[in-house]
């Protein structure tokens, strides 16, 4: 077991606590820039999805995971990012304006939906912000000469430096990758900064965080814009990933599912945005792989177990059935949600967490260290 | 003036719809704090029992309505033990994404057993009309009118002249201090449960004639009953039912008097211009934070 000895500030803040973070770090992004050199096309579309709903992910985390501010809307300010790269595209505006005009239009009306969103908490917020998606949702289906209301806008591949991007070529992959890296490395920066201190302090008590002389209204509206900003560029990115975007992508489903990016990843820390978003762009393909696959495989541990050639084939079909019954998906988003918030309210990251410390600890592990504590909250309206 | 009352009737009509489903929200946050985004889900569960006692197993309405009501309590208590329980007393967020999850799971297994077409229950409310001048007003629609107001009477005295209301209603102020009361909170909020889900069902079973059963209609009436419960200020029983009425008034004007779009988002803008001004809902309470 390592220990760090901390004599000062800045050892406690550094990036890389010791040497074993670069080895592992290095090595991770080392196979991330082979992958598209190896893995499939389908695979590599999959993770061009990772990053753009991890880019996503790290952004609610800003404002939900560190600043408590939970937001159910967070599908409109990825559409308003989308929208604007196609609407900027239109007028032959080059890529590296429009992605950051995105951003800029983006974080500003979050600061804007920030500013009535000061004064609402908790369940309210929550509302707020769920009103705010579908009034977006509605102007950008009627708002025709801009958006082209529900017949949805193309938007060609970017150009970048004169060359011309396709959406599943490896270079737009290491877009969305640098992309990623750059706004988890600048979150991780702007969390050890005095913002990001405030934000955590503010999440933490309000009223202590106001006693302490910060600034509640102003550190809430920066909240809102950074992680509103950030949404915005991966709009961009996912506008150009799917080529066409149209208003009923930006449902109320894509705010729960970037929510439950954070809630199964861990929403204490920026790893969890990544785990969570693999999760979720992946549990597709791999749903798609047990619906196939499953049957065949139930019938043959049917068949070791003495179930004869006939039993098995009833096995398989009764399987198959069911596995193809309308809505199963569903069902099992539903189930996965649940037992997460039952059994694993710190995400995946926490169980990563839990093993590591398992070893390092062995023999001495114990479950009551990651045990959470019942804080029975007096009512919220006192608040 | 005649299309500005019958738009008006309509829409108290459509009003009560809302107000019914938000007073099942209401009912479990005023008792437990927890917003239960399943609740649109417990009545479209509850409008398909209701469909299976009556339209397929043939029973009398009464009956069938009857039975409807008593299996969602219970699977009210069971959902509550299930989902709620192990993590009551832990952040709201956590509580919010888990019914989510119940709501995602109902709702898919409805479409599995009863598949996705729309439903319709024979009523003894479907045909009639009542016309008073040359106002039209069909009884399905007073049916909901009536049911609501009886409800929400029936609700607000429980909770204010019954012991079990006051055990609620100081559960939820503080879990903790109740207990020591000598209160069971575990069963309380059990109870609400089964409460709640009662009433999600005689909203779905009412419901049916008007906007027929189908796996998703809990979703899309839930999501007008939760802005209609925040509007009335979550955790108000006639409040649940004032702005039920609000939104419903106010879709329905819309949808007359303004161009096409404004009916969906006129809710929520107004809903939005209300909470900046009362940031507690119309009949919230405010009560500052004493550290």
């Amino acid at each position: 077991m390592r220990f760090l000895f901390k004599t000062d500030y800045e050892d406690d803040i550094r990036l890389f606590p010791h040497s074993g973070y670069l080895v592992s770090y290095g090595l991770l992004l080392a196979v991330l820039l082979v992958a598209p050199y190896v893995l499939s096309s389908y695979l590599m579309s999959q993770l061009v999805f990772v990053c753009i709903y991890a880019t996503v992910g790290v952004a609610l985390l800003i404002l939900t995971g560190f600043t408590g501010q939970a937001s159910l809307g967070h599908a409109a300010f990825l559409a308003i990012g989308a929208y604007t790269a196609a609407y900027l595209q239109k007028y032959n505006v080059p890529f590296p304006i429009y992605f950051l005009a995105a951003g800029a239009l983006t974080g500003l009306i979050g600061a804007l939906v920030g500013f009535p969103a000061l004064r609402l908490q908790g369940i309210y917020l929550v509302i707020a912000t769920i009103s705010f998606a579908f009034i977006v949702e509605e102007i950008l289906a009627r708002w025709e000469s801009v958006t082209n209301g529900n017949e949805g806008m193309r938007i060609k591949a970017p150009s970048l430096l004169g060359v011309t991007v396709p959406r599943d070529s490896p270079t737009f992959y290491f877009l969305c990758l640098a992309v990623l890296v750059l706004t988890i490395v600048g979150t991780l920066n702007l969390l050890r900064s005095p913002t990001g201190r405030a934000f955590v302090a503010i999440r933490d008590s309000e009223t202590a965080a106001r006693s302490m002389g910060i600034n509640v209204a102003l550190y809430k509206v920066k909240s809102f814009a950074i992680s509103a900003a950030i949404t915005g560029f991966a709009g961009v990115l996912f506008a150009h990933k799917l080529s066409f975007i149209s208003p009923e992508m930006f449902t109320l489903q894509l705010s729960i599912e970037f929510i439950i990016v954070i809630l199964i990843g861990g929403t204490f820390s920026l790893h969890g945005a990544v785990l969570g978003a693999i999760f979720i762009v992946m549990i597709d393909p791999f749903l798609t792989y047990l619906k196939d696959d499953m049957p065949g495989i139930i019938a043959g541990i049917a068949a070791t177990f003495g179930a004869g050639t006939q039993g098995a084939a009833n096995v398989q079909s009764k399987v198959a059935a069911f596995a193809s019954l309308n809505g199963l998906k569903g069902a099992i988003y539903g189930i996965i949600i649940v037992l997460f918030v039952l059994f694993e309210p710190l995400g995946l990251y926490g169980r990563w967490l839990k093993i590591k410390l398992f070893f390092q600890l062995f023999p001495l592990y114990k479950r009551a260290t990651f045990k959470r504590q019942k804080i029975y909250v007096k009512s919220e309206r006192n608040r | 003036m005649l299309d500005f009352v019958q738009q008006l009737v309509s829409g108290v009509a459509l009003g009560c719809v809302y107000g019914l489903i938000a007073l099942g929200f209401v009912l479990v946050y005023k008792a437990t704090e927890v917003v239960n985004f399943a609740q649109g889900d417990l009545m479209m569960l509850g409008g398909f029992f209701a469909f299976t006692f009556i339209g397929m197993m043939g029973l009398n309405y009464w009956v069938g309505f009857a039975g409807a009501v008593a299996a969602m309590a219970l699977f009210g208590m069971l959902a509550e033990r299930i989902v709620v329980r192990p993590i009551l007393g832990y952040p709201q967020f956590s509580i919010i994404m888990a019914t989510i999850g119940l709501g995602y799971f109902l709702r898919s297994v409805a479409g599995m057993i009863w598949g996705t077409d729309d439903f319709k229950i024979d009523t003894p409310f479907s045909q009639g009309v009542l016309r008073i001048g040359s106002l039209v007003l069909a009884h399905d629609k007073l049916s909901v009118i009536a049911a609501t107001i009886i409800l929400c009477a029936l609700l607000y005295l429980f909770f204010n002249k019954t012991m079990l209301g006051t055990a609620m209603r100081a559960s939820s102020e503080n879990m903790l201090a109740a207990y020591y009361m000598g209160i069971p909170v575990k069963r309380v909020v059990s109870i609400v449960w089964a409460i709640s889900a009662a009433v999600a069902t005689c909203a779905g079973v009412l419901l049916a004639p008007i906007t027929f059963i189908h796996s998703n209609v809990g979703l899309v009436l839930g999501l007008k009953a939760f802005p209609a419960a925040v509007l009335g200020g979550f955790g108000s029983i006639p409040g649940a039912v004032v702005g039920g009425v609000l939104i419903g008034v106010i879709e329905s004007m819309a949808g007359f008097y303004l161009p096409e779009g404004w009916k969906d988002v006129a809710p929520y803008i107004v809903l939005l211009a209300v909470l900046l001004l009362k940031p507690e809902g119309l009949f919230g309470l405010h009560v500052r934070k004493k550290v």
